[in-house]
């Protein structure tokens, strides 16, 4: 399957993957009326260091322990191997965020159920995941690798 | 090749995943003394807090079973294993016979012998979806509570009716509430939140007796109340297994492909004892993740495949009324606090080795400590100094991180 | 004192605060400070004395709330004093020092390109379609002057001089690592290669890691003989004396010690830390006589296999200079205009020094034509070729092929801001510094070279079949498909072509 893979060394921190990733998932379809004035949440994280930078989403583990450690089968992964939330079925426990080795699941706005990448499969950027798109030195790349 | 696993709920459900990853054809049989398909189990004090109905209680949608094939034998309580024959003895005399077995029993409440607790009407446990739904029946706004146990269970308990009763009294024995996840620090920052909300704790103290809807405790208080929870504690359901002549310690004793003691009877979930990884023990590990990768292991090798369970962490999320705990390992060794009036941190680290930690209201990224327990992650290999301040994948080093970040998972 | 005392900026950010949505990505990506986040204001601000409008963060604003304005604030207008003039006299007053500038000349000197026109077929002589009919772009630069010569047995001998063979009459200028980013470098050499081109390392060695780039580069002996060793020289598929550069002739190079890291002191062979300058002359050099003897030297050590190019900036004399190159035994000579970009010049000299390339690559194709040398070497022309259409016009006066320097940076992501020399760029490729470096990815970049230059190939040929030639060594010197429009009666005699109407 396509997966967002993160290039660090070409990651320059200019968060521009969050503000995408707000954007992308606020059905709002004006950047500016989304996001003006708001606080942002976005389900890819940038992590800034010493010259170090890079983005951190969803990984789409092929053994996902979101899952599986999941109390309500909000969370599951589907056949071409995407993990996704139902957040309808979600109940904001955040065993989830417990257990993501890299912290890619993080509560959504409101605080009341979890969220995370779904490769924007769920929003109105029709599975062109829009931090990929917007990614201005192609630091984080959208394709299959072995 | 005939698959039968008693019990439907997570370590069964995954079992029949692990099977059907390896055998696609085989019969597999549930059986459950419950009425219901799955539903996600800890989510019953959620429905009675209305944060989901019972629509979406389920643990997988409407056609698993049809999918991977499952047949489904509810409402029939196994008693018996024979293991020579290989059967299993259900309630109505009825005989299962079976290839492979999976005893995925669960626990169930412990109700210690408390004086006078027969007299009283309106008790409940609080284990199973019948149970809220009982519970439930039995609520209303007027209703003063008695909770009996401070614990995981208790609590959540506590949150699901709070709002819909006059008043919650929690009591227990312990020193302090939720005994089994946090230390003395971490239950008072919780306490003090949930007595905000209108709890009432009544600690190291007991009930000693009932006078119908009046309780007694041992330092000589006396409690009156409508409706009354026992959540004292749970007890693994072991019997099948131990009078099958299988062995059991606190748990039913398996090896790290889930299998007993009896050959082709395999066990996973809340009745049998996981290798923790943090403190190098066989315990109980009654945990919901545990139990799912426990079942599908336990299936992978039903089917003849090859799985290993080896690196059980205990850990729990939790949370009231919208404030968050996480805690996993065991709280051993240096440890490294922040404490402030809006979070509670505790990491426990010995040997080069992080070994728990007690999350309150900083949960974000907690998965980046659990992995380094789970992983038995050398702290001398990360930037620990900066996980201290909070869990990023920038502590670790930059081949680590590409092969997190750049590689298929 | 600081110089913004007696100057108001040049430029002036404008921010649409009806669209910022504060994301501070602007702050991040501005090396020179310019933007800020006001916690109390919950705004943004901009502070534009310090902007070079290099437009990075207008491009990577994602709501397109910024822009960059030319400052209306004016001096009392004065015809002869303007206020970039007075400026420069504010600055020098405050420094006291030679005024530093990078790329080409701003200048609105006239560019001949834009008064020649190009020639197309109708009726008498059919037009060519590109897309059905062969159309050959590939040149190929060297001498050509091979003597018919026959062995015993009366079969050809092969005595053609060694040959650079190009897909498209196009090269890359020279631009040294250390001038512009190991990134920037990378972009130019993958492209090269992909492109069946050649790129140029200026006079800045040769990073270890781009020797697998070899049969695509041309490698710079310069008067600082910076990086030049025996690997460097077979290393690569052609050698280039740099006697001068169009953007500052008569001078040498100068990078300054802040660009010169640990990787670009190793490559170089110079000093860390130390401003490398390089000799105005060649210290070895002072007739052709000298030139012949170093053109020789790298012969005899790459053994004859590859061209020797010889690059001058394009001044006053340059066609009786090229008579003497192309007698030197140098294979080709470059030419470089006046127009010419450059990581750093003193502005006086970039803005005042020179000629334009249209008129000296006229003049050297036309000298060496009359004195019966012209097949003794091939021309490059250089010195801001803008377009397809400019390349045209420059083959059509006599160029074989051209390098374009400023283009290629452009298509990397340069915005022209010529501030190359304060070794901050924000898009990554004249800087060292490794957060800026990153901002190139050569994957990205290449790709653009990549595509820069086969539009233009694409627009070749297209103005070639216009004309009813099939390839570019038969539009080459054809200066009858060339009028000029709006020029002299000197301007066109120069340039060896009729006045269109004509």
């Amino acid at each position: 399957m396509k997966r967002i893979y993160v290039e660090e060394k070409w990651c320059l921190g200019c968060h521009l993957c969050e503000y995408e990733c707000a954007y992308a998932n606020s059905g709002i379809a004006d950047m500016v009326k989304a996001l003006k004035g708001k606080d942002i949440f976005p389900r890819i994280q940038v992590e800034d260091g010493e010259g170090v930078h890079f983005a951190v989403n969803c990984r789409h583990c092929s053994d996902p322990i979101c899952v599986k450690s999941c109390i309500a089968g909000a969370l599951s992964r589907e056949e071409d191997g995407m993990v996704i939330i139902d957040q309808d079925k979600c109940v904001g426990c955040y065993t989830c965020v417990m257990v993501c080795p890299y912290g890619a699941i993080m509560p959504a706005e409101g605080g009341k159920v979890a969220q995370k990448c779904m490769l924007c499969t769920d929003n109105q950027m029709n599975g062109e995941p829009n931090c990929v798109k917007n990614c201005p030195n192609r630091a984080i790349v959208f394709e299959e690798r072995g | 090749m005939k698959y039968v696993i008693i019990g439907n709920s997570t370590a069964a459900l995954y079992a029949v995943e692990g099977i059907r990853s390896v055998d696609k054809k085989g019969k597999i049989a549930i059986i459950s003394d419950e009425k219901h398909a799955a539903y996600g189990r800890p989510l019953i004090s959620y429905y009675l807090y209305g944060k989901i109905d019972m629509e979406h209680i389920a643990y997988r949608p409407a056609d698993f079973y049809e999918k991977t094939g499952a047949e489904l034998i509810l409402g029939e309580r196994a008693v018996k294993i024979e293991a020579q024959e290989k059967k299993v003895v259900l309630q109505s005399g009825k005989k299962v016979s079976y290839d492979k077995l999976l005893v995925a029993t669960g626990s169930r409440p412990f109700v210690p012998p408390m004086g006078g607790l027969d007299g009283v009407e309106n008790k409940f446990s609080f284990m199973n979806l019948d149970d809220a739904l009982s519970l439930e029946r039995a609520l209303s706004p007027e209703k003063d509570v008695l909770i009996v146990g401070a614990g995981l269970i208790g609590l959540k308990c506590m949150e699901g009716i709070l709002g819909r009763c006059r008043s919650v009294t929690v009591i227990d024995l312990a020193d302090r509430i939720l005994p089994s996840i946090l230390d003395e620090g971490g239950a008072a920052f919780v306490q003090k939140q949930l007595e905000k909300k209108g709890v009432r704790f009544i600690l190291k103290d007991s009930a000693a007796k009932f006078e119908q809807n009046v309780a007694y405790t041992k330092n000589g208080e006396k409690i009156p109340f409508d409706i009354l929870v026992v959540a004292v504690g749970v007890r693994p359901n072991t019997e099948l297994v131990k009078d099958a002549g299988g062995e059991v310690a606190r748990g039913i004793v398996t090896d790290d492909g889930q299998r007993t003691s009896i050959p082709d009877v395999f066990a996973a979930g809340d009745n049998c004892e996981s290798f923790d990884i943090s403190s190098g023990t066989r315990r109980i590990l009654a945990l919901l993740p545990n139990a799912a990768l426990q079942g599908e292991c336990a299936g992978v090798n039903m089917a003849g495949g090859d799985a290993h369970f080896t690196n059980a962490v205990p850990m729990n999320a939790i949370g009231f009324f919208g404030s968050h705990i996480a805690t996993a390992g065991v709280y051993e060794g240096e440890c490294f606090e922040d404490i402030a009036p809006d979070h509670y941190k505790k990491l426990f680290y010995k040997d080069d080795r992080l070994k728990g930690y007690i999350l309150i209201d900083c949960i974000g990224r907690a998965g980046i400590y659990t992995s380094l327990i789970r992983n038995q992650t050398p702290l001398s290999s990360v930037d620990f100094e900066l996980l201290k301040k909070s869990p990023a994948l920038m502590a670790f080093s930059a081949a680590a991180r590409e092969d997190k970040l750049a590689r298929r998972q | 004192m600081s110089d913004t005392l007696f100057m108001y900026p040049e430029y002036e950010v404008v921010r649409d605060y009806d669209k910022c949505i504060a994301c501070r990505v602007c702050e991040r990506q501005c090396a020179n400070e310019v933007h800020s986040y006001d916690p109390d204001l919950k705004k943004m601000l901009a502070d534009s004395t310090k902007c070079v409008n290099c437009h990075r963060c207008v491009c990577l604003c994602p709501t397109h709330a910024l822009k960059i304005v030319k400052s209306d604030d004016t001096y009392k207008i004065n015809g002869n004093w303007n206020n970039q003039t007075i400026n420069e006299v504010y600055r020098q007053a405050g420094t006291g020092g030679v005024l530093l500038s990078s790329m080409g000349t701003p200048k609105p000197y006239p560019v001949y390109w834009d008064k020649m026109l190009v020639n197309a077929s109708q009726v008498t002589n059919p037009s060519i379609d590109p897309l059905r009919e062969p159309m050959e772009t590939a040149v190929y630069l060297g001498k050509k002057n091979a003597k018919i010569e026959r062995d015993e047995k009366g079969k050809l001998k092969d005595t053609l001089p060694p040959q650079l063979k190009l897909s498209v009459p196009v090269m890359f200028s020279a631009m040294s690592y250390g001038s512009i980013s190991y990134n920037a470098h990378e972009s130019l050499a993958r492209a090269a290669e992909e492109l069946g081109i050649y790129y140029n390392t200026g006079e800045g060695g040769l990073h270890k890691d781009f020797y697998k780039y070899g049969k695509n580069t041309i490698v710079q002996v310069a008067s600082g003989r910076f990086g030049v060793f025996k690997d460097y020289l077979e290393t690569a598929a052609a050698i280039e004396i740099k006697m001068g550069q169009g953007a500052k002739p008569g001078i040498g190079g100068h990078l300054p010690g802040s660009k010169i890291t640990d990787a670009v002191s190793t490559t170089r062979m110079i000093p860390k830390g130390v401003d490398a300058i390089s000799p105005a002359p060649h210290h070895d050099i002072y007739s052709i006589e000298d030139l012949r003897q170093l053109v020789y030297s790298l012969k005899e050590a790459t053994g004859y296999k590859k061209p020797v190019i010889v690059k001058i900036a394009a001044v006053h004399n340059c066609a009786a200079i090229a008579s003497g190159i192309a007698r030197s035994g140098a294979d080709i000579i470059a030419i470089d205009g006046f127009r010419g970009g450059t990581g750093a010049a003193p502005t006086r000299i970039r803005d005042n020094v020179g000629i334009p390339i249209e008129l000296a690559l006229a003049s050297v194709d036309t000298r060496l034509r009359e004195e019966g040398i012209r097949d003794n070497v091939s021309i490059v022309a250089a010195g801001s070729v803008r377009s397809a259409a400019d390349l045209v016009k420059a083959i059509a006066l006599g160029a074989d092929a051209c390098y374009i320097g400023t283009a290629a940076l452009l298509s990397l992501g340069c915005h022209l801001c010529r501030s190359c020399h304060q070794g901050k760029c924000n898009w990554g490729i004249a800087t060292q510094v490794p957060e800026l470096v990153k901002r190139l990815n050569p994957e990205v970049g290449y790709k653009r070279l990549v595509n820069l230059v086969t539009a233009w190939k694409h627009e070749l040929q297209e103005m070639m079949g216009g004309m009813g030639i099939n390839s570019v060594e038969a539009l080459r010197g054809n200066r009858l498909m060339l009028r000029g429009i709006g020029l002299t009666e000197k301007e066109l005699s120069v340039l060896g072509i009729r006045h269109a109407g004509e």
